[in-house]
């Protein structure tokens, strides 16, 4: 704590010049703090590249499955959800504990569309329409109520819709508990790949170009990854993000001031739960749907990713979710790669990974509340 | 902008305002009945019936108040009176026990109008859109958003608040720059300005009374509702205020504010009403109604002959211990 609030007050007693465009003091300290995590960052892949390409030995074997992990189809699909996410809790402080539902649903609905011979731009519309109608019904009845409430219905629900898609009567839909495999619905997709046959290899990153789980998938990912947060950045730095900032830290001060918060709240959920619908959707397409993939578990990632990227931050969402996912993996290779097998075997470096995984977590909470780039200053007041 | 103030308190704008001169203010003051719930000639808000039990304790039951328009209207009343209660039931953020619902029929129903629209089944939010806007005795500021976006948050009418043309910029850009142009005007008068790009949540106590205020008045009100607004603002920083609110009034702004400071509600309201245990019990100038005996039994107790406005109950030295214990309260409240 001590350290930023000395920044700040350093910061503080510089003159305060309205400068052109009204700038910010504690703008400069954010871009200062910008240059030093792009710098680190790019020097941490470097780093990790070199010993995955050059070397050989262990750790080039754990490098390579680090960035392999952090550009994967599935890790760009779990970050929009994240963004999601922190739309609901981050920008106006809606306490969803079910994105990973609104992401089953999403998928659910794209890949029965798909199975029942709609076109994928169909598809994707059906997946997004039911993340709307379950925000609806999540929030119609929670959404005057206080925050709790919403909490609470969103677990639940998100059960709910994991339970429904695994019954056995609906299995000729869901494929119950055995799921849907990916190469019912995953045809039109990589049809539309230009990316032709063969194989590229880039560094540690070795794919088909297009396959089943290849560049394509990445391609797409990734790239609606940076559609999502324009579109998000945009909409947050707008009068509406204001507003949402508002809501967050006291509704009835809102009111009194005639928004209408209830109709705003409604939009973040929606907004934020079609996002994840719209991670769930990418995040079946290389693999299968698998109601057991999409649930608590998955939920409690997304929410881990959020504070350790930062919430209420633009780019946070989808920093936390490719650290969150390629420490894990780090973590689980270099145990692998020295604990000898008599001490932790395979299976147990697995469970260790999250463990440790776990203690970071905590330890985040503790010495660095505010996520990766988050904003310190903003922590000292409760709301 | 102070200077604002005392050239329109010099000029009267009476197209905004007839009564922005004390003369038709006084005349107009004296044709009205001083006793509780009497008539006015333009009355903006109207309330009947308006009653809220909490469990046993029957903390508003008010039978008629009418506030007349464009002018300042004082609440007054002991500690536990109602009158916060009664903020919250009028503009919406509280329900009336006697409110008609689907089961409940009472035979007075509550019933309260503002500039002629009923107001019984509306939202908080709707109250405020209607032009009464009001702050609150527990200050409600944004505290993880700066003093600006407190400010920014209260234009109505925002092109940039609605979803479909938040993200194109353009379509709200110029309109943002006058937002922000009003803004800093507000925060200069309520001696904020430097204290733009500070998080709400660093200001002092009496800080945050002014912004919420100088936010109120962002959504240019109709009527404003203050509850104690110089709660904790330092005397010097109070006069200045008192001045724009006398200005706000002669633009035709109608006030009706909470205060304890007897000082302040003599100095600058043009009619006053008194609350106690949830009742209205007199209303009238300042002057008559400080020395009304109802008056003085609810604050004092009942076998108190001397009179609230009488300047040996409050000396300097009783204002400057008011004020002490104001701040300190302030401070407990953080
Ligand atoms: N939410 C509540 N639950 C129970 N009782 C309440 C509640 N709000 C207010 N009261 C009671 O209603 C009465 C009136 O309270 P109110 O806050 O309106 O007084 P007030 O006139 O604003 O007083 P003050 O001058 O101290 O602000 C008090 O007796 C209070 O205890
Ligand atoms: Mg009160």
């Amino acid at each position: 704590m001590s350290q930023d609030t000395t920044a700040y007050s350093a910061d503080a007693v510089e003159p305060d010049t309205p400068a052109p465009g009204d700038e910010r003091p504690e703008n400069r300290i954010d871009r200062r703090k910008t240059v030093v995590l792009t710098v680190l960052g790019i020097a941490i892949v470097a780093v990790m590249w070199y010993v995955a390409t050059s070397t050989d030995g262990p750790m080039a074997r754990v490098f390579s499955g680090v960035l392999r992990e952090a550009i994967s189809p599935q890790t760009a699909a779990v970050a929009i959800a994240v963004v999601g996410l922190n739309i609901h809790f981050g920008f106006t402080g809606l306490l969803n504990i079910g994105q990973a539902g609104f992401m089953l649903l999403g998928a659910y609905g794209f890949a029965i569309a798909l199975n029942e011979g709609a076109g994928l731009p169909l598809a994707v519309l059906v997946g997004l329409g039911a993340s709307v109608a379950f925000a609806l019904l999540l929030g119609v009845p929670t959404l005057k109520l206080r925050g709790d409430y919403l909490a609470i219905v969103t677990i639940s629900a998100a059960e709910i819709v994991r339970y429904t898609g695994r019954l056995s009567q609906l299995t000729e839909y869901t494929g119950g508990s055995q799921g849907l495999p990916g190469s019912r619905y995953r045809g039109e997709f990589t049809d539309l790949s230009f990316f032709g046959d063969g194989r590229t290899t880039i560094g540690p990153w070795s794919y088909q170009n297009t396959g089943v789980d290849g560049w394509w998938a990445r391609a797409v990912s990734w790239a609606v990854v940076l559609l999502v947060v324009i579109v998000v950045a945009l909409l947050v730095r707008s009068p509406w993000g204001r507003l949402l900032r508002g809501i967050r830290e006291d509704e009835d001060a809102i009111r009194s001031l005639g928004k209408n918060v209830y109709a705003v709240k409604m939009q973040a959920l929606i907004i934020g739960g079609g996002l994840g619908a719209l991670g769930g959707m990418l995040y079946v397409l290389p693999s299968s749907v698998q109601a057991d993939q999409m649930g608590r578990q998955l939920t409690f990632f997304i929410w881990t990713a959020l504070l350790l990227g930062g919430a209420a931050t633009i780019f946070g969402p989808v920093l936390g979710a490719i650290i969150f996912f390629s420490v894990r993996i780090l973590i689980r290779g270099v145990t692998n790669a020295y604990v000898p097998d008599s001490i932790l075997n395979t299976q147990q470096t697995e469970q260790f990974s999250w463990v440790v995984v776990g203690v970071i977590l905590m330890l985040l909470v503790i010495f660095r509340p505010q996520g990766i780039l988050g904003n310190k200053r903003e922590l000292q007041f409760n709301a | 902008m102070p200077e604002k103030t005392s050239a329109s308190a010099a000029t009267p704008d009476t197209t905004a305002n007839p009564y922005a001169d004390p003369a038709a203010r006084k005349e107009l003051v004296r044709g009205i009945e001083a006793r509780p719930g009497s008539s006015k000639p333009d009355p903006i808000l109207e309330v009947d019936n308006i009653v809220r039990n909490f469990g046993g304790i029957t903390a508003v039951d008010v039978d008629h108040l009418e506030v007349q328009r464009n002018i300042i209207t004082a609440l007054i009343g002991p500690n536990g009176a109602g009158k916060t209660t009664f903020f919250n039931l009028i503009t919406g953020f509280d329900k009336p026990t006697s409110a008609q619902t689907l089961t409940h029929r009472p035979e007075a129903p509550a019933h309260w109008s503002f500039d002629g629209k009923a107001l019984d089944n509306t939202s908080a939010s709707a109250v405020s859109r209607a032009g009464m806007v009001r702050t609150f005795q527990l200050t409600k500021a944004l505290n993880r958003m700066t003093v600006m976006d407190n400010m920014m948050l209260g234009a109505r009418g925002q092109t940039g608040e609605n979803l479909l043309t938040s993200w194109l910029k353009p379509t709200w850009r110029a309109q943002e720059r006058e937002i922000e142009g009003k803004a800093h005007e507000l925060l200069q008068r309520f001696t904020l300005y430097e204290k733009r790009h500070d998080y709400a949540g660093s200001l002092s106590g009496g800080q945050r009374k002014l912004l919420e205020m100088a936010r109120a008045l962002m959504t240019d009100p109709q009527m404003i509702m203050l509850d104690e607004p110089m709660a904790g603002v330092n005397p010097a920083l109070t006069q200045s205020l008192l001045g724009h609110i006398q200005g706000l009034r002669d633009e035709g702004v109608t006030v009706l504010f909470v205060e304890h400071d007897m000082h302040m509600v003599r100095h600058i309201s043009d009619w006053v009403v008194v609350m106690a245990e949830g009742r209205i019990v007199a209303e009238g100038e300042a002057d008559v109604v400080m020395a009304d005996k109802a008056v003085i039994d609810a604050y004092l107790g009942a076998h108190h002959d001397t009179d609230l406005g009488d300047d040996s109950l409050l000396t300097d030295e009783t204002m400057a211990n008011l004020q002490d214990e104001a701040a300190a309260e302030e401070k407990h409240r953080d």
